[in-house]
C-alpha cells in the first residue's frame, strides 16, 4: 500500500493495466481471474458436450469419428470438473473468505496467486493437446491399462491432472491457515458463516485427497512414459489398484464439488427467507461428517470390479449412511425457507433449484449403493444422469445462485433480475430436458462411453436421446441470456448500494466493490450472522425490529485514514514461476529432457526469484518501530 | 516474531501452521506409495524380489539420516539462541549427511539394477524404486532447503531473529526422517524377516 515516494518501490506496485495483474496479490482480484477463466473453460466444456450430443442425437450417426469422440467425451469430463466447477468454487473460496471471517487478504498471498497461474497453465497445457497429437481419450477416471497402452494419449492426463493438483494443494494449505488462523476477534468456529464452514471442510478433503490421486498418476504415468509396471497385468500387475487409489480421490472429490455450492446455498436461503438457517450446528456437522465419510466409500464406484461380497456389502453400507448428514441438511435448507418471508430473487430461484435438482441426484446417488442395482445401472446413462443431477443441478446450481448474489459484492451494481429469471427457467428446463431422459434410456440399457449409439436398442432409446440434444440447445441458449446478462450489468448495471440483499454476514459490512484492504477497521464479532445483529434488534416476541442508528461504527468506514495498514506487495515471481510448467510438462510428456531441464532450472530460480525478493515494507519477522498502532488482526505473511 | 505470534487466531504463525498441513497431505503421499508397495511384495515376475536387499548396508545410511535430524535440531537451537554462526555450521551438517544418504541410495540403486533389478521388470520393481525414489527426491527438495538457508543467512536474508525459517525446513526434515522409518522397517526389515 504506502511505497514511500522517494525510494524505488521494491516490488511492483502498478494499480492498473496488464502487469497490474499479473502480478496482483490481492485475493479479490484473483478470484475474478479465476472467474473468468472458468468461465471460458465452461465454454469449452460446453461446445466438446454440445458435439456429443450431435453425435447421439440419432441411432448410428457418424458425425464425429470413434477417436475424436473419445477425446471429446474425456476432455469434457477433464475439463467441467477440474477446470469450471472446483476453479469457480475457488473463485468464491478467494473472493469471499478474507471478507467474511474478517481479514484483509488470505495467509499467503504469493502462493494463491501461484495457485491461480498454475491452474491457469495447467489447463492451457492440456488444451494443447488437441494440437499436439490428440487429447486425452481414456475417460476422466483415466482407468489402466488402457490408459497406459500405446494407442492412448494419456501421458497429457496423468501430467496435467498433476499439475492441476499442484494448483489446489497450494490453495488448500493456504485457505486451511487462512481460516483457522485469521478470523476476526471474536469469530470463533460456531460463528463463522456456513459457506467458510464448508470451504475448510473442502480444503481438507482437498488436502488429503489430491496426494492419492497424485500417486496414483504417478504411477499411471510411470507406466506410460517409463514402462513401469504397476497396472500391467502381464508381470503380475493389478488394474484395480488403479481404481481403488482414483476412487480414493474421486470420491471426495464429489463432495469437493458439492460442498462449495452447499455453503453459498446455506447463504442464500436465510437472507432470502429472512430467517437464521434452521439449525446451524446440524448443517455444519452434517458437512464435517460428510467429509469424514466421504472417504469411506469409495468403492461403490467399483461394485462390477473384482472387490468381493464383503466389500461391497462394507461400502453399500457406508454409501446409504452418507446420505444421512446430506439429507439432514436438505431438510435444514427445507426448514429455513419454511415461514419465511421468501423473496424470489434470480439467486434464491437458483438456490431452491439447487435444493431439488440435488434431491433428485442424491435419491438416484442411494439407488447405486444397492449392489445388484448397480449392477444393472453400471456404465449406463442412467449414471450419467445421476451425476449431472449433482454437479450440475447440484454444484453449478449453487455456484450460479453465488453468482447472482456476490455479482453487487463485487462489482457495486446488480444483474437484471428480469434476464436473470428468464436464464433461470430456460436453464431449469433445459437441463432437464438434457438429464431427465437419460434415467430412462439408460435403464433401457444405453451404455456410455460409447461413440455410436446402437440403433437396436429401439426407438424408445432413440427419442430419449433426441431430447437430450434438444435439452442441449435450450441449455446454449440460456448460457448466452447468462452471458449477455453479466457482461452488460458489469458496464451498465443498476447500482446496487451498500446491502441490496439485507444480508446477514461480514463481507456486507464493507464497500461495494470492497477497497484494496477490505475492511478500514477489522470488525469485532459477537453474534452469528453479525452484520445482521448489527441491523436489527429483537422486540419481546422475537420479531427483528430495525436499528435505526444506521447499521454500525464501521459501516462506511472513512475513519482514521492515517491508519497504518499493512497490505501484502505485487510480486511477478508467482505468474513467471509458473510458465515454467508448460517446459516441464512437455518435457515428460514427450521425453524431452532439455525441455524438461528447462522447466525444472526456471522453476528453482522463480523459486529463489521468490524468496530473496524483498519486502517494499521491510521484513515480515522484523518488529517495526509503529508496532501499537498497526491493527494487529489480519495481517499477513509474504 | 512476538508480535506475528499474537496476531494470529490460533496463536500459532502462519508459516508454521501451513508447514503442518501440508506435511498431513505428504502422508497419505507416502502412506499410498507404502500400501501398493506391500501389495506387490511378492509379485516379482520371476525377477528378484526382497532378498535383494543388504539390511547393513542400507541401516547404516538409514542412521546417517537419523542422526541429521539431531544436527537439524542443533541447527534450530543455535539458530533461537541467535547464534548464526554455529546455526550454520550445524545446517551444512545436516546437509552433509543427507548427501550421504543420497549416495548411499544411488549407490544401492546401482548395485540392485546390476544385479538384474530394474524398474519395468515387475510391479515389485516398479513400486520399490518409485517409493524410494520419491523419497529420495524429498531428501534432495530438503538439501536444496538447507542449502538455501545457509546460503541466504550469509546475504542477510535469513536474521538471527528468524529462527521460525529454520524450524520451518526443520519440520520438514525431520517429516523426511520419520517417514524412512517407516520405510526402511516396513519396504526393508519386517519381509526380510518373515523371508528368512
Amino acid at each position: 500500500m504506502s511505497t514511500s515516494s522517494e525510494t524505488k518501490p521494491l516490488r511492483p506496485a502498478q494499480e492498473t493495466g496488464l502487469l497490474s495483474w499479473l502480478g496482483t496479490t490481492d485475493h479479490k482480484r484473483i478470484g475474478v481471474m479465476y472467474f473468468f477463466t472458468t468461465l471460458v473453460f465452461f465454454a469449452l466444456g460446453g461446445a466438446e458436450s454440445g458435439l456429443l450430443r450431435a453425435q447421439l442425437a440419432q441411432a448410428e450417426q457418424n458425425l464425429l469419428t470413434e477417436e475424436i469422440y473419445n477425446q471429446v467425451f474425456t476432455m469434457h469430463g477433464i475439463t467441467m470438473v477440474f477446470l469450471v466447477i472446483m476453479p469457480l468454487s475457488a473463485a468464491f473460496f478467494n473472493y469471499l473468505i478474507p471478507l467474511m471471517i474478517g481479514a484483509r487478504d488470505v495467509a499467503f498471498p504469493r502462493l494463491n496467486a501461484f495457485s491461480y497461474w498454475v491452474y491457469l497453465f495447467g489447463g492451457i497445457f492440456l488444451y494443447s493437446s488437441f494440437l499436439l497429437g490428440g487429447a486425452p481419450n481414456g475417460s476422466w477416471v483415466g482407468y489402466a491399462p488402457l490408459a497406459s497402452d500405446s494407442v492412448s494419449n494419456m501421458g497429457f492426463y496423468a501430467i496435467g491432472l498433476q499439475i492441476l493438483g499442484i494448483s489446489s494443494l497450494a490453495a488448500a494449505v493456504n485457505f486451511i491457515v487462512t481460516i483457522l488462523n485469521m478470523r476476526a476477534p471474536g469469530m470463533t468456529f460456531m460463528r463463522m458463516p456456513v459457506f467458510v464452514w464448508m470451504a475448510l471442510v473442502t480444503n481438507f478433503l482437498l488436502l488429503f485427497a489430491i496426494p492419492v490421486i497424485a500417486v496414483a498418476l504417478f504411477m499411471l504415468q510411470f507406466d506410460t512414459l517409463f514402462g513401469a509396471q504397476f497396472f500391467q497385468p502381464g508381470s503380475g500387475g493389478d488394474p484395480i489398484l488403479y481404481q481403488h487409489l482414483f476412487w480414493l480421490f474421486g470420491h471426495p472429490e464429489v463432495y469437493i464439488m458439492i460442498l462449495p455450492a452447499m455453503g453459498i446455498v446455506s447463504e442464500i436461503l436465510p437472507v432470502a427467507s429472512k430467517k437464521p438457517l434452521f439449525g446451524y450446528a446440524a448443517v455444519v456437522f452434517a458437512g464435517a461428517a460428510i467429509g469424514f465419510i466421504g472417504f469411506g466409500v469409495w468403492a461403490h464406484h467399483m461394485f462390477t470390479s473384482a472387490i468381493g461380497p464383503v466389500a461391497r456389502s462394507a461400502f453399500a453400507l457406508s454409501t446409504m449412511f452418507i446420505a444421512v448428514p446430506t439429507g439432514i441438511k436438505i431438510f435444514n435448507w427445507v426448514f429455513t425457507m419454511w415461514g419465511g418471508k421468501l423473496k424470489f430473487t434470480t439467486p434464491m430461484l437458483f438456490s431452491i433449484g439447487f435444493v431439488s435438482m440435488f434431491t433428485i441426484g442424491g435419491l438416484s446417488g442411494v439407488t447405486h449403493a444397492i449392489v445388484p442395482h448397480n449392477a444393472q445401472q453400471h456404465d449406463t446413462y442412467y449414471v450419467v444422469a445421476h451425476f449431472h443431477y449433482v454437479l450440475f443441478g447440484g454444484a453449478l446450481f449453487g455456484l450460479i445462485a453465488g453468482i447472482y448474489f456476490w455479482f453487487p459484492k463485487v462489482t457495486g451494481k446488480m444483474m437484471s433480475e428480469k434476464l436473470g429469471k428468464l436464464h433461470f427457467w430456460t436453464w431449469l428446463l433445459g437441463f432437464n430436458l438434457t438429464f431427465g431422459p437419460m434415467h430412462m434410456s439408460g435403464l433401457l440399457g444405453q451404455p456410455r462411453r460409447t461413440a455410436v449409439l446402437p440403433g437396436e436398442l429401439g426407438s424408445t432409446v432413440e427419442l430419449y436421446n433426441l431430447l437430450s440434444t434438444a435439452g442441449v440447445v435450450v441449455l446454449t441458449g440460456s448460457a448466452l441470456v447468462f452471458l449477455y446478462n453479466l457482461l452488460h450489468s458489469i458496464k451498465r448495471g443498476e447500482e446496487s448500494g451498500l446491502d441490496p440483499w439485507d444480508a446477514r454476514t461480514l463481507e456486507w459490512l464493507t464497500a461495494s466493490p470492497p477497497k484494496h484492504h477490505n475492511f478500514d477497521k477489522i470488525p469485532t464479532v459477537t453474534h452469528r450472522d453479525e452484520f445482521w445483529h448489527r441491523k436489527y434488534a429483537e422486540d419481546e416476541s422475537g420479531m427483528p425490529i430495525s436499528v435505526p442508528a444506521g447499521a454500525s461504527e464501521d459501516h462506511d468506514g472513512e475513519d482514521d485514514p492515517d491508519e497504518h495498514i499493512h497490505m501484502p506487495d505485487n510480486s511477478l515471481w508467482p505468474f513467471i514461476m509458473c510458465i515454467a510448467f508448460l517446459p516441464f510438462g512437455y518435457g515428460l510428456v514427450f521425453l524431452n529432457p532439455w525441455l524438461f531441464g528447462l522447466g525444472v532450472l526456471w522453476m528453482v530460480v522463480g523459486y529463489f526469484g521468490w524468496i530473496v525478493e524483498p519486502l517494499a515494507e521491510g521484513d515480515d519477522d522484523d518488529v517495526p518501530d509503529d508496532v501499537h498502532d498497526r491493527p494487529t488482526v489480519g495481517a499477513t505473511t509474504h | 516474531m512476538a508480535a506475528d505470534v499474537q496476531a494470529t487466531t490460533l496463536g500459532l504463525d502462519h508459516r508454521k501452521l501451513a508447514m503442518w498441513t501440508f506435511l498431513g497431505s505428504e502422508f497419505l503421499f507416502f502412506g499410498a506409495f507404502v500400501s501398493a508397495y506391500l501389495l506387490y511384495i511378492t509379485t516379482t515376475a520371476g525377477g528378484p524380489g526382497v532378498e535383494i536387499f543388504d539390511i547393513p548396508f542400507t541401516s547404516i545410511s538409514s542412521f546417517v539420516l537419523l542422526m541429521s535430524s539431531l544436527t537439524m535440531v542443533l541447527a534450530h537451537n543455535a539458530h533461537a539462541h541467535g547464534d548464526l554462526r554455529r546455526m550454520r555450521l550445524w545446517i551444512l551438517a545436516t546437509a552433509g549427511q543427507g548427501a550421504v544418504f543420497l549416495g548411499g541410495q544411488v549407490y544401492e540403486f546401482t548395485t540392485f539394477y546390476n544385479e538384474g533389478l530394474n524398474m519395468t521388470q515387475s510391479p515389485f520393481a516398479s513400486s520399490f524404486f518409485v517409493l524410494t525414489g520419491f523419497h529420495g527426491l524429498h531428501v534432495f527438495v530438503g538439501i536444496l532447503m538447507l542449502l538455501s538457508l545457509y546460503a541466504l543467512s550469509l546475504t542477510g536474508k535469513v536474521k538471527a531473529n528468524q529462527d521460525v525459517k529454520t524450524e520451518m525446513i526443520g519440520l520438514y526434515w525431520h517429516f523426511v526422517d520419520i517417514i524412512w522409518v517407516v520405510i526402511f522397517t516396513v519396504v526393508y526389515l519386517i519381509p526380510e524377516i518373515a523371508v528368512l
